[in-house]
């Protein structure tokens, strides 16, 4: 079985970058959710839902909408496409906000739409609702990108599990660090072929994906 | 009262976090859930802590929350009737 | 893909140590969850079910000295603890070597060491801890695993997700062996979460019951012991014969209406085992007592013809233990399955689903060959898994 990573978003160091083209820097921002937004404006995303969400799952789901924008799976039935992110601090950066919210015992008002971003999957939550996306899916948790971890469970994905199309990544976010990779891997025989020019597209390896993500 | 609600339209797009919605989009009359503003349950719990916070008025049956939340008058007159 | 075998696991929460000492208290009727006033957890009393302390660190110094090591235990988190024990227990049951390299260590936690965020742990454990990742390395490198763990965090799946990948991963020839441990504490953190979401019942929770009115949280942690040979062993093993994980795409906290995708989870689960449903001889049940989830799980349930089939929820028992309750969960079915004992559905008295369901209202004695195992959480997810005697 021939995997392909056929469209890739990374989100890192104030730039945005979409299948090796670079399509938005911003040099100086005050907070991330300011960066976040203007890539959302620029990109002309139309989505209100994106301003509940935590920055995590902004940055998730902005990396993802592009990958998709460049690749759509509307081809795709729903229960057949997966997705496995995973990053190094889980939710930790609202979950740092929700336990300010309970800390201090005198102003004491734990937020609901706070509590629900401490966890680390709802980001794939959010992008399985905007994309009707249903199939596999799963969250890890590693210090560092695992490209070997998930060639092997994202392969066994498409060979016993009934995956046609899956998304894959690191969603990294801390404070003021952040990084994102967002992939869309299909089977070669379901590429599509745009004209003469074949698609960017790389072959699934673990090889690769660590490359990948620290390409840009 | 239209002071308080002029003041709760920017509270509630605050707390719900309707970033892409002006207080003038905002009809007090018009039906908060449902249509229009397209808020859910989180939005609703949200609401309850709102009332807490920004005004002292602890709800304690959640059941109560569709007739005090069905609209930013009805949130207003309940304020008014409740505020410590 | 080979197939895959369970022979040795462990489940530590309030009702006991070892899965033996949990099965007893259930047998006896006990429930773990009790209403609990500490001020350091929650403002106002709160229906709990938690660890016994005591005899957590009793029993951690006595890990220690047999593993002769020299870190002193107030080096360890409360969560570690409980990961080390429930560990040690099945090392000790299957004496597996964790040092080989064809072992891998799946770790599942919602939250891991979250408590260390409040003020008074800021001086005694550095926030590295914080980081599920360090915490797994806590716990694998006391073992000496060779290889760094798999850590999932998925929400109250995460527990049947690892134990999915674990399975997998040995399916599919990348190891031979892994042990796959859960567990998550109560902490403030996440009691002032679901307070906030109103989701907490003010009584012990009761499961698919009438009268229910919503969950109630527990702590603790479990492992197993998968492989792909199941020789040599005490327990009689027991299959992994398939699962699988969807997603509703419908709401990020609120559970589908229809229980469509819970359903395609369980469809696929017994499609991989190879079953129909009428093959099905008991369902543990995520069974969280919210009015949602129940009514969401008895439609999948009924999608697949399952309704007929006893079913019970242990949340009655062990309250929700989030990270821990897929492994703790799994554990006790498999135990059914091996000593054929179905247990009642602890909190239930009157049906309170929309679709009439079989719950488990005494425990009886039943021969049972294969029993389904889901669960759903925030995000949307679903995992179902199907175990089988072999």
């Amino acid at each position: 079985m021939n995997l392909h990573i056929t469209s890739y978003c990374q989100i890192h160091d104030k730039k945005v970058v979409v299948n090796d083209r670079f399509i938005f820097y911003m040099e100086n921002f005050l907070n991330f959710a300011d960066f976040l937004k203007a890539v959302y404006k620029q990109e002309a995303i139309s989505y209100p839902k994106f301003f509940k969400m935590d920055s995590l799952s902004k940055l998730g789901f902005l990396a993802t909408e592009l990958v998709l924008r460049e690749k759509p799976i509307g081809r795709y039935c729903s229960e057949e496409v997966g997705i496995v992110l995973s990053n190094a601090s889980a939710s930790l950066d609202t979950d740092i906000i929700h336990n300010d919210s309970v800390k201090d015992k005198s102003h004491y008002f734990p937020s609901p739409s706070v509590f629900v971003y401490t966890l680390p999957n709802i980001v794939i939550g959010e992008i399985c609702i905007k994309n009707k996306i249903k199939g596999e899916n799963a969250f890890l948790v590693s210090e560092f990108f695992d490209g070997t971890l998930f060639e092997n469970y994202v392969q066994n994905l498409f060979i016993n599990e009934g995956t046609a199309a899956c998304i894959c990544g690191w969603v990294e976010l801390l404070g003021n660090n952040y990084n994102a990779l967002s992939m869309l891997i299909e089977r070669e025989e379901n590429m599509e072929k745009t004209g003469n020019q074949p698609p960017w597209n790389l072959p699934f390896t673990a090889e690769n994906l660590n490359q990948l993500i620290i390409r840009n | 009262m239209e002071e308080l609600i002029e003041k709760l339209k920017k509270e509630v797009i605050e707390q719900l976090n309707l970033e892409e919605i002006s207080p003038d989009d905002i009809n007090p009359d018009s039906p908060l859930f449902g249509e229009g503003l397209g808020l859910d349950s989180i939005d609703a719990l949200e609401l309850i802590v709102l009332l807490e916070k920004n005004y002292g008025i602890k709800i304690e049956d959640p059941k109560d929350g569709k007739k005090i939340f069905y609209s930013i008058r009805t949130m207003a007159e309940y304020i008014t009737e409740h505020k410590k | 893909m080979r197939p895959v075998y369970t022979i040795a696991d462990n489940i530590i929460t309030s009702l006991g140590f070892t899965t033996g000492e949990n099965l007893a208290s259930i047998e006896n009727g006990c429930t773990g969850l009790k209403k609990v006033i500490d001020p350091l957890l929650y403002p106002e009393p709160v229906i709990l079910s938690r660890v016994d302390q005591i005899k957590l660190n009793v029993l951690f110094e006595e890990l220690l000295a047999k593993y002769d090591k020299k870190t002193p235990a107030a080096f360890y988190t409360r969560l570690e603890k409980m990961f080390l024990l429930s560990v040690a227990d099945v090392l000790y049951q299957s004496k597996a070597d964790p040092r080989d390299k064809r072992m891998i260590l799946v770790i599942s936690s919602t939250k891991g060491n979250i408590d260390l965020l409040e003020d008074r742990f800021k001086a005694t454990f550095n926030h590295r801890r914080l980081y599920l990742w360090e915490m797994a390395r806590i716990v694998a490198s006391f073992f000496e695993f060779k290889n760094p763990p798999v850590i999932i965090s998925n929400a109250c799946i995460s527990g049947l997700v690892a134990i999915i990948t674990a399975a997998r991963m040995i399916g599919n020839g990348r190891f031979d062996q892994a042990i796959v441990a859960g567990g998550d504490i109560a902490s403030e953190f996440v009691i002032s979460g679901f307070q906030s979401f109103q989701a907490l019942s003010p009584v012990n929770c009761r499961p698919f019951d009438r009268d229910r009115k919503g969950l109630s949280l527990g702590e603790g942690s479990g492992a197993l012991l998968l492989t792909s040979s199941p020789d040599d062993t005490a327990h009689q093993p027991v299959l992994f014969s398939g699962g699988s994980v969807t997603n509703d795409a419908n709401h990020i906290s609120g559970p589908s209406r229809t229980g469509e995708e819970l359903a395609l989870a369980i469809s696929r689960a017994m499609t991989s085992a190879g079953i129909s449903p009428t093959e099905v001889d008991y369902i543990s049940a995520h069974g969280t007592a919210t009015l949602y989830n129940d009514e969401m799980e008895s439609k999948a349930l009924d999608i697949n013809v399952l309704n007929k089939v006893p079913v019970n929820s242990y949340k009655g028992y062990w309250g929700h233990t989030l990270g821990a309750a897929g492994v703790i969960e799994s554990v006790s079915s498999i135990a059914s399955l091996r000593n054929d004992r179905l247990y009642r559905s602890e909190g239930y008295e009157n049906p309170g689903i929309s679709v009439p369901l079989n719950v488990l209202r005494y425990h009886e004695s039943k021969k049972l060959t294969t029993c389904l195992k889901t669960a759903s959480g925030f995000g949307g997810c679903n995992a179902a898994i199907v175990f089988q005697k072999s």
